[in-house]
């Protein structure tokens, strides 16, 4: 049982937590609030149910297919249908939800809204003091850590990263001292995408696969944003595993507990946000005028 | 007799020289003329089951233009309100039996009290974390109707509501003009000294509270507005449906009614329930090709905000009517000189 927990809360967190940085980047970046970031995350996971059962190529095929294919498709719509209308943030809010929409539609249309399962990358188990752990689960929490990292180092101590992060304090500085800054949006939404994107390959084969599957992401992704400050890496690396802890305690503990997951965890963004607007490691910004 | 003629020539030219000189009035005019008569030439329910839909989701886009467009206060979770407010009509009327015309207003209340419920941890949120704030709402509540299933009836809902009149007709009008009504208050809301206020807050809040103005006090006075009329769509919707379910708070509602108000323009009332009444109709044509339905609807949302990011109904405007560049009062497009001032029209 605790085992139980603490596995689910690391890979639910851990989900959580490449979902809400990718989310925070292109939003710190390009100021987009993208509803549709979960979305990409689906089609990911559908690449692979693709790949390796109409196609049947090996899962590993299938991963970084899936990961390569939600990439462009989130460059391509973000240069058709984002791009020109990047001014009007209302505009862009919904057509982030409207692209959202018509993807899951076309997930619907080509696949069907059966729920699918996708095979694991190493199948089997081994079990420490008679706790199972499957090996999925042990490479997807590695390789979660590893991007996290990789991607700490790319923001810290690359020239590119740093470009990002000037990018994301201040949009018109950033451009006046000469750095691309629609060049630098789209290398970000590149990046936010491919870390959707990847999060669906690792997390298939744990869950169900369906039309639907980014709509409970997509809340918690949020959460975990606001929880741990607009903008802050560290913030929603912590705030994502406390809430999927939260989510897993209830799930486990609770009767009922199943439908009072999401509740939970959002009721506690609620009070730490009455005690702390700004998130747990946000920073106060200036208001932007 | 001579009072008559008087009256009717003043009439005569009220009508020629406030309404039909401004072709959006012209439409806004005719637009209510057909609403309210069409049963008189067409009682086919389809067509009027469409239109009570719409109404009713013309007072949840206008309330949400209210809050988050006049306000700036950007909610992602306006089916909170509207679900609170159905599903408190609903356990009124079942529970209580209480009648409609009671149990609407009752359960807006509840959604008052939902909106000061939300408002008071909000207030000191602003811009995106607001947004992403509202939207966990309805889904604590969702959590909660699935896990207090006997008192809420969980996934299935309270069905078996009373209906608000007998006929179809009957039920027609009176959501119409409870939809014009409620939608007139809410365009005099936001052309009043509070609604002037609405709109500072918007655009500078600092500056408000340094004007002396208790801005707490306005932005929960607009949270509770909010709620009570998306509250009274949330009744209606039920008590027409006759069934209150989850659907009424899923994110998806909260999603639609910012899609609607976007498309339609925000910051004008007008927009929001015009765009309902031009994509619910043109979402029930698309049954016509079910599978593609929504992505369809899609679409038509991404490539119209392509052309038009401030909305459609704003960018049609603006092709037919100018603004004249001294005394700031509209015109038909074709005119070359303003017809206040005289000046001359770019």
């Amino acid at each position: 049982m605790i085992a139980d927990i603490i596995i689910n809360s690391l890979i639910n967190g851990s989900t959580y937590a490449m979902l809400a940085i990718g989310f925070s980047l292109i939003f710190g970046v390009a100021r987009i609030v993208n509803i549709a970031h979960t979305a990409f995350y689906m089609v990911a996971a559908y690449c692979i149910y693709f790949a390796t059962h109409k196609l049947g190529l090996p899962p590993v095929v299938g991963m970084l297919g899936g990961v390569v294919v939600a990439t462009c498709l989130g460059l391509i719509t973000y240069k058709i249908f984002i791009d020109p209308i990047r001014e009007h943030e209302a505009a862009v809010l919904i057509a982030t939800i409207a692209l959202a929409m018509a993807l899951q539609e076309v997930m619907l249309i080509v696949f069907t809204g059966d729920y699918l399962s996708v095979p694991a990358l190493v199948s089997g188990y081994f079990s420490i003091t008679g706790v199972k752990i499957f090996y999925q689960h042990l490479i997807t929490f590695v390789a979660v850590l590893l991007i996290l990292v990789i991607l700490r180092a790319f923001l810290t101590k690359t020239r590119l990263g740093l470009a990002v992060r000037c990018t994301a304090q201040d949009r018109e500085v950033a451009n006046l001292m000469g750095m691309n800054e629609s060049r630098v949006a789209l290398i970000t939404v590149g990046i936010s995408v491919a870390l959707a994107g990847f999060t669906g390959a690792v997390i298939a084969p744990l869950t169900i696969v369906e039309p639907f599957m980014w709509l409970h992401p997509l809340i918690m992704m949020m959460a975990v944003v606001v929880l741990g400050g607009l903008g802050s890496i560290k913030g929603s690396f912590i705030a994502a595993y406390m809430l999927g802890f939260a989510e897993a305690l209830v799930v486990f503990l609770i009767p009922m507990g199943a439908f009072l997951k999401g509740s939970v965890a959002l009721s506690i963004m609620i009070i730490v946000l009455l005690i702390r607007p700004e998130g747990l490691f946000g920073v106060v910004f200036e208001e932007e005028r | 007799m001579h009072l008559i003629w008087y009256q009717l020539r003043k009439f005569v030219n009220v009508v020629r020289t406030e309404l039909l000189v401004l072709p959006s009035r012209l439409v806004v005019f005719l637009f209510i003329l057909v609403l309210l008569l069409l049963p008189l030439f067409t009682s086919d329910p389809y067509l009027l089951r469409i239109l009570i839909q719409a109404s009713i989701f013309a007072i949840f886009a206008a309330s949400w233009d209210l809050l988050s467009g006049f306000t700036g206060q950007m909610s992602f979770g306006h089916a909170l309100f509207f679900g609170v407010g159905a599903y408190g009509a609903a356990m009124l009327n079942l529970r209580l039996g209480i009648p409609p015309i009671g149990s609407i207003p009752l359960g807006a209340l509840a959604a008052v009290l939902a909106g000061l419920i939300v408002g008071i941890p909000c207030l000191r949120l602003r811009g995106t974390y607001l947004a992403l704030t509202t939207l966990a709402f309805p889904i604590i509540i969702i959590g909660l109707v699935y896990a207090f299933s006997d008192i809420t009836g969980g996934e299935l809902g309270i069905s078996g509501l009373q209906r608000i009149a007998r006929s179809r007709v009957a039920n027609y009008y009176i959501v119409v003009s409870v939809m014009l009504v409620l939608v007139t208050i809410i365009w005099k809301i936001t052309d009043s000294h509070t609604g002037i206020i609405f709109h500072a807050i918007r655009e500078d809040e600092v500056a408000v509270r340094a004007a002396g103005i208790n801005t707490t006090r306005y932005k929960l006075l607009a949270f509770c507005l909010s709620g009570f009329f998306a509250g009274i769509a949330g009744g209606l919707y039920a008590h027409f449906m006759r069934i209150a379910g989850p659907s009424t708070l899923i994110p998806s509602m909260s999603f639609q009614v910012v899609i609607w108000s976007v498309f339609g323009g925000v910051v004008t009332i007008w927009g929001p329930v015009g765009a309902v009444f031009i994509l619910f109709p043109l979402l029930e044509l698309f049954r016509l090709w079910p599978e593609y339905r929504m992505l369809m609807f899609a679409f038509v949302i991404l490539l119209i905000l392509l052309y038009m990011p401030q909305g459609l109904l704003p960018w049609i405007r603006d092709r037919i009517e100018n603004e004249c560049p001294r005394c700031k009062i509209r015109n038909i497009a074709t005119r070359a000189s303003c017809r206040v001032c005289d000046a001359q029209m770019q």
